[in-house]
């Protein structure tokens, strides 16, 4: 039987950091005591991002160069999935253009929630996609409002020709609630941060580490990258230096750069780790939430012909400085700003069109004729091209991974936008197919005609009456940061 | 090609309500201010009309579903009134239920009305609506401003423009249609602008800025339309009438890459223009067209439509207007009534609107923005949608037998 393992791995951190000291600058008035805090910077979604739209980045990444039939099952683990009773990562299924023979289940409930799916996949025989994605909400002049980021993380586990062969690993449960959130709550309620570092992370991580290292043999000398996703300063390098292992191995929490993202942190740090990680060396994945979860992976030769991808460290060149925090705020629903009458529109999505339309509206998947191979979208019954009427001759034809160029655009301030001006145009895809498309994550004078643009997975609009989130594909520059 | 219209129809008398703010008027009275000119300018009875069209472009905030509100504005007597609605096209497309209806023989005088009250929406600018489900998922939501400035950046690339020169030729479209405008009693907007106001203004939707997008106004326009011989017994003397009636509605060939558009012009009007100069006879344009009423909801919308209509050189529209071809004393006025910039643009009245006013153009009762060139041939364009998907009309009307 081959070994089993990871297969590839990628991630999603959103473009606009969000200076710590503006929002200091703003409420330090207020919160004093935070100053210690308003270092840095944090990932901050996009208003039309949220964990559903990030994962789906996260895994775009991590399949990068794939053949996607290979994957069996997709999880989405979050605190913040955006749909309590829809299956979310079905969501992320539909956008991935996954088979339908693919399992697929949401994770949640615990900051463990994406490695604990990640040692499920492990443990199991599919080829699964294991992703996590968080975009959790903090009250204004809050501790977790300077700490908290959003990010995104995705590994493919299997078996055959693993990155990182999976060498065992080991959870431990306890019933300690160092912070929650009940259903239906928008902010984490936190106890004192002394109890949970002395009774949480030294206590039950430190105990979970010794344990996990002792059930797989392993001298704490031995392992070469201490992946400890506890997002406080120290914490990581005495839990390690408790267990043995060198702490001078730790990985970067990314507190200064992402900040913590939740379930995703374990993922979006292993990434990192593993950008950098030498075939032979030993990788130790710690995550904590109710109990503790330690994973231990070995990197193999595999891993230096991964095709190139974005990761944590192409996300994080890639990157807009952002002071605006009243725009955070307002993209966070923390602020109540005038909409005006044009935000209106009553958004109803009807269930019976989402579903005849899902393959093009989640997948992007256009039509190709088979007999003139005109590309369109969307795929229609009739072809695109007037002077050949094939009718029924489209064949499915996947859109979202090709590159495309604008050929007329705007800058909109009429139009409602929570993030004004709108970004519009018209994009003609690289080997055919023409799409009028929202523009995400666009600055002033990155457009013009003729400028190269890549399609990213994004919410389109709200609901507000009925709460039902709308997802389809906007268009953004390529960068340089581009795999 | 089918036989045409040429000549066919003749209008018997038109009305057009002021346009604006009408804060005043339902949007009934509005169509009884219109019908009262009309009529009265027709010399006939309400009686006498055999069927009517209603042109509307909004329903739902205006005078709801059907042909019955006009029935009943108007006290008609249960003849057929059939509403139509075509985007921005909703006027003409009126225009042309009445006239096939005389030209068919099926009525001898028929009426077509177009209203809107748009200023009961509550919107600066047209409202926000569905454009159906599976649109709704994948398309653009964006303003009607923002769906028309994409033409700019693509008609740039393509002829080579600069961003301060084509800023420049569609400000002076505006500062035209300004000028006119306020040589118009009826008009909505009757002050005159200098260029670096235009120019200077806040932006709306890049590179239109305030005065490059129309006015949203109230109004209704309408036409009662018969046969030259039954106009000519009823006294009528010299008649206008229709020489050209032509609507175009995309089938999606814009969305196709590599067919051939460029997302720089207006597919539909290109088309229905050609056919409408074949219907008209005419087969210089440039030099047979006397006078123009065209779609300029955006300045530059009315640019490239002097190119799509055949009047421009194509690549050339903006130096055109930056020459003054299309000025009140140029060589073919356009919008010589101030256009939707200025006269206003309640989307149902508008296309009856400018063939309004190249009816009294033709006939000499333009007052003092009249023409003194003896005008021959009148245009009118509406076009709705957004560029990749739309409707165009033209309407092109003159003098009896020319």
């Amino acid at each position: 039987m081959s070994e089993t393992g990871i297969l590839a791995f990628g991630a999603y951190i959103p473009k606009r950091r969000l200076q710590r000291a503006a929002i200091h600058a703003f409420n330090g008035w207020f919160a004093g005591g935070l100053r210690g805090l308003a270092k840095g910077e944090k990932a901050v979604a996009n208003w039309d991002e949220d964990a559903i739209t990030m994962g789906v980045e996260a895994a775009r990444d991590c399949l990068t160069g794939l053949d996607r039939t290979i994957v069996q099952r997709v999880t989405l683990a979050s605190t913040t999935l955006p749909f309590a009773d829809r299956l979310n990562a079905g969501v992320v299924k539909e956008a991935l253009a996954l088979a339908d023979a693919t399992g697929a289940n949401d994770a949640a409930g615990s900051l463990r929630a994406g490695s604990s799916s990640l040692m499920q996949a492990l443990d199991g025989q599919a080829t699964q996609l294991v992703i996590a994605s968080d975009n959790r909400k903090a009250k204004p002049a809050s501790e977790a409002e300077m700490n908290y980021g959003d990010a995104a993380g995705a590994m493919l586990v299997g078996q055959g020709n693993v990155i990182a062969r999976y060498l065992g690993g080991h959870s431990l449960t306890i019933d300690f609630v160092d912070h929650f959130r009940s259903s239906g709550s928008d902010f984490d309620y936190a106890w004192e941060s002394r109890w949970i570092r002395d009774e949480g992370y030294a206590a039950i991580l430190g105990k979970a580490l010794k344990n996990g290292l002792g059930k797989l043999g392993l001298d704490g000398t031995a392992i070469d990258h201490a992946v400890i996703a506890v997002p406080v300063k120290g914490v990581p390098e005495q839990l390690a230096k408790k267990a043995g292992i060198r702490p001078e191995v730790c990985s970067d929490p990314l507190m200064a750069v992402v900040g913590d993202s939740g379930a995703a942190h374990p993922l979006v740090m292993l990434t990192a780790c593993l950008e950098k990680a030498k075939p032979g060396e030993k990788i130790l994945l710690a995550s904590f939430g109710q109990g503790a979860d330690v994973l231990v992976f070995e990197a193999t030769e595999a891993l230096t012909n991964l095709p190139p991808r974005w990761g944590v460290s192409g996300h994080l060149a890639f990157r807009q400085d952002d002071s605006n925090y009243g725009r955070y705020l307002f993209h966070r629903n923390l602020l109540r700003l005038e909409k005006g009458i044009r935000a209106e529109m009553d958004q109803k999505q009807p269930g019976t069109t989402l579903f005849r339309q899902r393959k093009a509206v989640l997948g992007l998947i256009g039509g190709r004729c088979t007999k003139t191979g005109t590309v369109q979208f969307p795929k229609t019954e009739i072809n695109v091209n007037p002077n050949d009427r094939a009718q029924g001759t489209q064949e499915d034809y996947p859109l979202a991974e090709r590159y495309a160029k604008v050929i007329a655009f705007t800058a909109d301030n009429l139009t409602f936008s929570p993030d004004p001006p709108s970004f519009y145009g018209t994009i003609d895809f690289e080997g055919g197919g023409r799409l009028v498309t929202e523009f995400a994550d666009v600055c002033a004078d990155e457009i013009e005609v003729g400028v190269e643009m890549r399609m990213v997975f994004r919410i389109k609009a709200t609901d507000d009456q009925r709460h039902f989130t709308k997802y389809f594909w906007k268009a953004v520059p390529v960068s340089k940061g581009d795999a | 090609m089918p036989r045409g219209i040429k000549d066919k129809v003749a209008i018997l008398g038109m009305g057009c309500s002021k346009f604006g703010e009408r804060w005043d008027k339902d949007a009934d009275q509005l169509m009884v201010e219109a019908f009262d000119e009309a009529l009265v300018d027709a010399g006939i009875e309400t009686s006498q009309i055999d069927a009517a069209w209603l042109g509307v472009g909004f329903d739902a905030q205006n005078i709801g579903p059907s042909g019955i509100p006009l029935s009943m504005a108007l006290r008609l007597p249960n003849i057929g009134v059939t509403k139509v609605e075509n985007y921005c096209a909703s006027g003409t497309e009126s225009f042309r239920g009445a006239v096939y209806a005389v030209a068919s023989g099926a009525c001898d005088i028929a009426l077509a009305l177009g209203v809107e009250k748009l200023k009961d929406t509550g919107y600066g600018g047209l409202p926000v609506r569905s454009r159906g489900t599976t649109f709704d998922m994948i398309g653009v939501t964006g303003s009607a401003p923002g769906s028309f400035a994409q033409i700019a950046s693509a008609y740039r690339a393509k002829h080579g423009v600069s961003r301060d020169d084509l800023k420049r030729a569609i400000a002076h479209v505006s500062v035209k249609s300004h000028a006119n405008g306020a040589k118009n009693p009826k008009a909505h907007l009757q002050k005159a602008v200098d260029i670096d106001t235009v120019l200077n203004a806040p932006m709306i939707a890049d590179p239109l800025g305030l005065y490059d997008c129309c006015g949203v106004s109230d109004g209704a326009a309408c036409a009662i339309v018969t046969t030259p011989e039954i106009a000519k017994a009823l006294g009528k003397q010299e008649l206008v009438t229709i020489k050209a009636l032509q609507i175009s509605a995309s089938n999606g060939w814009e969305m196709q890459q590599g067919g051939g558009w460029d997302g720089s012009y207006f597919h539909t009007t290109r088309i229905a223009a050609a056919k409408a100069y074949e219907e008209a006879g005419i087969t210089k344009p440039r030099e047979q067209v006397s006078l123009m009423e065209v779609h300029d909801c955006f300045s530059i919308t009315e640019l490239v439509t002097m190119e799509d209509l055949y009047i421009s050189k194509e690549g050339e529209g903006w130096k055109d207007v930056r020459d003054g071809f299309f000025d009140a004393d140029g060589s073919i006025p356009c919008q010589i009534d101030g256009g939707l910039k200025c006269f206003g643009h309640p989307i149902g009245a508008s296309g009856l609107r400018m063939i309004y006013e190249n009816y009294l153009q033709l006939l000499g009762r333009a007052g003092d923005r009249q023409r003194q060139d003896n005008p021959v041939f009148a245009l009118s364009h509406n076009l709705g949608g957004q560029p990749v998907q739309n409707v165009s009309a033209v309407a092109i009307v003159g003098l009896h037998g020319a």
